[in-house]
């Protein structure tokens, strides 16, 4: 087990060496003309472009280049020349409301996925099932974008349900955070929830008909332990890797939409912001923290995966 | 003699499909006695595997049919049994894996994958019997001492696929009597197995008798019975159509069915036939069963009475306890069996 951890670990940094070194040539190789020039904001002037030249090696060849990039992201020293903010510092401004929406969001829809899957599945054929077949595809077909406006209009503007947009800090006003996040959870879970719930049903269906379920029926077990150890311990396996790559894909970037929907000033807003600007030392920075957590949750994910499914172990 | 473990009258199983409705089973009868092998042997689709599952509550669904009765006698702690067909769910929870346990055909899937082997044992022991984890435990590790497996302790934390099929079907044994039950229930054991496992597994039920525990063993494969059964019932269509020790129906076999599986044995004792004995032509359909003899229209000896269904009954000038469903006359029936000095199916 350590072992295979531990080589997990390498590959895990290998990849990241490849994102940064591929993200280093998409902004700083590809595109023609002068990159300090890009960089250096809309009304440039000489000086600063000497100066951005020079702070990022662009006179020298590439390698240096990367590693001159590579040394900024690492020291912290990355700053906007739009804004003349610290971009590392802004990362971390986000990171509070960026992980706040994440994780609450990746409880809100496995859990809501548990039930409804489970509950599909037990019924499948049945109205109930047919009633959340069709839910499902309604949910997996909103975009957030629009579902998220849909409910910050109505229920935060016109109703006053909910504080309209904005994001308040768990240590500041607990209850003001979670009001001010129920509706971005809900808005980035919809999507989630229907497409993780499909497949635990179609997945609890499945294993139902194996044999070792049969076997654990005729051991005289409840019908409750069957579902719950057999039944369901080997149908959530593949969902438990779904969740970790999805909930990776959300820090890292997925959740952009949600976060300028709702006014979350999180890591995602940034990114979003930066990009409109084509501000490039933050789009950088945000760019590897994305990968950066998307590497490191499919990591994570192989080593769960591992530790629920015992044949994995001896394969790897 | 003994009272039967299990009296099984008059079973019958039919499903509900988009082809019609399947009966599987066609009114099966017969009783096991302590300590008795009794096999059933059949070709795939001859409803045996439904029959037994049938006794153990596993062939229910919406769609499926129960009638006739299957009164489980060994059941401990119903007084005179339990009616195993139409039994509540949680009584037939409380007799199963307890008082009538089954082994099934593929031990490679039968085992929970993500599951140690000595916790699935536990498990079962657990659900019947108030027993503490360690004792459970060393209880596991016990049975499957018992049942051959080397280094049993080390073994029970191992999960199923660092086993070899036939640890897994020796685990499943193992599991089968970790409540010692009455009546065993092994649904083709051996044949996902090497011929060599099958032998050491065969023993293995074998030495069950031993403990006064009755075995049903399903087969295809009637030369898989022969030494182990004491009686044997061989299914066609859902119908027993003849039943007997092995003695009378390897020496004296009176339904043309079993002629046709005894002549498709291969044999390494005898000259080599240029080719090996086939029953022609396929099962009838579950759903479109010719009415009267089901074999009928394999049968190669079949005449005008087959369109009557037989009854299984003793017939004269045979042992007692030896049944088959074929109108044929006794004599004809020993005339017509002998293909080149053999038993088989024949010609016309």
């Amino acid at each position: 087990m350590a072992r295979f951890v531990f080589r997990r670990l390498v590959s895990m940094v290998l990849v990241l060496f490849a994102v940064s070194v591929i993200t280093f040539l998409i902004f700083n190789v590809i595109p023609n003309g002068d990159p300090a020039e890009r960089m250096a904001g809309k009304i440039p002037t000489e000086t600063n472009i000497a100066q951005i030249r020079k702070e990022w090696g662009f006179d020298d060849n590439v390698f240096v280049q990367y590693a001159t990039m590579m040394r900024k992201v690492f020291s912290g020293d990355l700053k906007s020349y739009f804004t003349q903010l610290d971009v590392g510092e802004e990362i971390a401004r986000g990171i509070p409301a960026t992980l706040s929406l994440s994780i609450g969001a990746a409880v809100m829809w496995m859990l809501f996925a548990l039930v409804l899957g489970l509950y599909s599945a037990v019924k499948a054929g049945k109205f109930a099932d047919r009633l959340l077949t069709v839910l499902a595809l309604v949910g997996i077909s909103m975009p957030v974008f629009w579902i998220g406006a849909l409910m910050n209009h109505y229920l935060g503007f016109k109703l006053e349900w909910f504080p309209n947009g904005g994001y308040v800090g768990l240590s500041e006003d607990p209850l003001g955070w979670f009001e001010h996040l129920i509706l971005p959870w809900t808005a980035l879970s919809i999507l989630f929830i229907g497409f993780y719930s499909r497949v635990l049903r179609s997945n609890v269906l499945d294993t139902i008909n194996e044999d070792y379920v049969r076997t654990a029926r005729a051991k005289g077990l409840s019908e409750r332990r069957v579902m719950v150890k057999h039944v369901l311990r080997n149908s959530l396996i593949p969902i438990v890797t779904l969740w970790g790559l999805d909930f990776g894909f959300v820090v890292g970037g997925g959740a952009i939409l949600t976060e300028t929907v709702f006014d979350l000033q999180g890591v995602g807003q940034y990114a979003a912001e930066s990009v409109k600007q084509l501000d490039q030392p933050p789009v950088v920075a945000v760019t590897l923290f994305g990968a950066f957590f998307i590497v490191l949750l499919n990591a994570l994910v192989d080593v769960a995966y591992a530790a629920l499914d015992p044949r994995i172990r001896l394969e790897a | 003699m003994a009272e039967p473990l299990l009296d099984v009258r008059d079973l019958m199983v039919s499903f509900r499909t988009e082809e019609g409705v399947v009966r599987a089973v066609e009114g099966v009868s017969f009783a096991l006695e302590p300590g008795e092998v009794l096999a059933i042997v059949g070709e795939s689709g001859s409803g045996k595997s439904v029959a037994v599952g049938t006794l153990m509550g596993l062939t229910r669904s919406p769609n499926a049919r129960f009638e006739g009765e299957a009164r489980l006698r060994a059941a401990r702690r119903e007084h005179g049994g339990l009616e195993l067909v139409g039994a509540s769910e949680g009584k037939l929870r409380r007799v199963r894996g307890k008082d009538i346990a089954m082994i099934f055909q593929d031990p490679m899937t039968s085992l929970n994958p993500v599951q140690r082997v000595g916790d699935q044992i536990v498990e079962q022991i657990q659900a019947h019997e108030q027993v503490g984890d360690a004792e459970g435990r060393a209880r596991a590790v016990d049975l499957l001492d018992r049942v051959g497996i080397p280094r049993a302790a080390e073994r029970a934390r191992s999960y199923p696929h660092e086993f070899s099929g036939g640890m897994r079907q020796r685990a499943m044994i193992a599991m089968a009597f970790s409540c010692e039950p009455r009546v065993l229930i092994a649904d083709e054991p051996t044949t996902a197995l090497d011929v060599t496992i099958q032998a050491q597994i065969l023993r293995q039920i074998e030495e069950l008798r031993e403990r006064d525990t009755g075995v049903i063993l399903v087969t295809h494969d009637l030369g898989v019975v022969a030494d182990v059964a004491d009686r044997i019932l061989v299914m066609y269509a859902g119908r027993i159509v003849e039943q007997g020790t092995p003695d009378e129906l390897f020496y004296d076999p009176q339904h043309p069915y079993t002629w046709g599986l005894l002549g498709s044995i291969a044999r390494v004792d005898r000259a080599r036939p240029k080719r090996l004995a086939a029953i022609e032509g396929l099962p009838p359909s579950l759903s479109d069963r010719p009415a009267g003899c089901h074999f009928r229209p394999r049968c190669p000896h079949a005449f005008g009475k087959c369109v009557e269904t037989p009854a299984l009954e003793h017939r004269a000038g045979l042992t007692p306890g030896h049944l088959d469903r074929c109108l044929l006359a006794g004599e004809s029936k020993r005339r017509l069996r002998e293909v080149n000095g053999e038993v088989g199916l024949g010609a016309p």
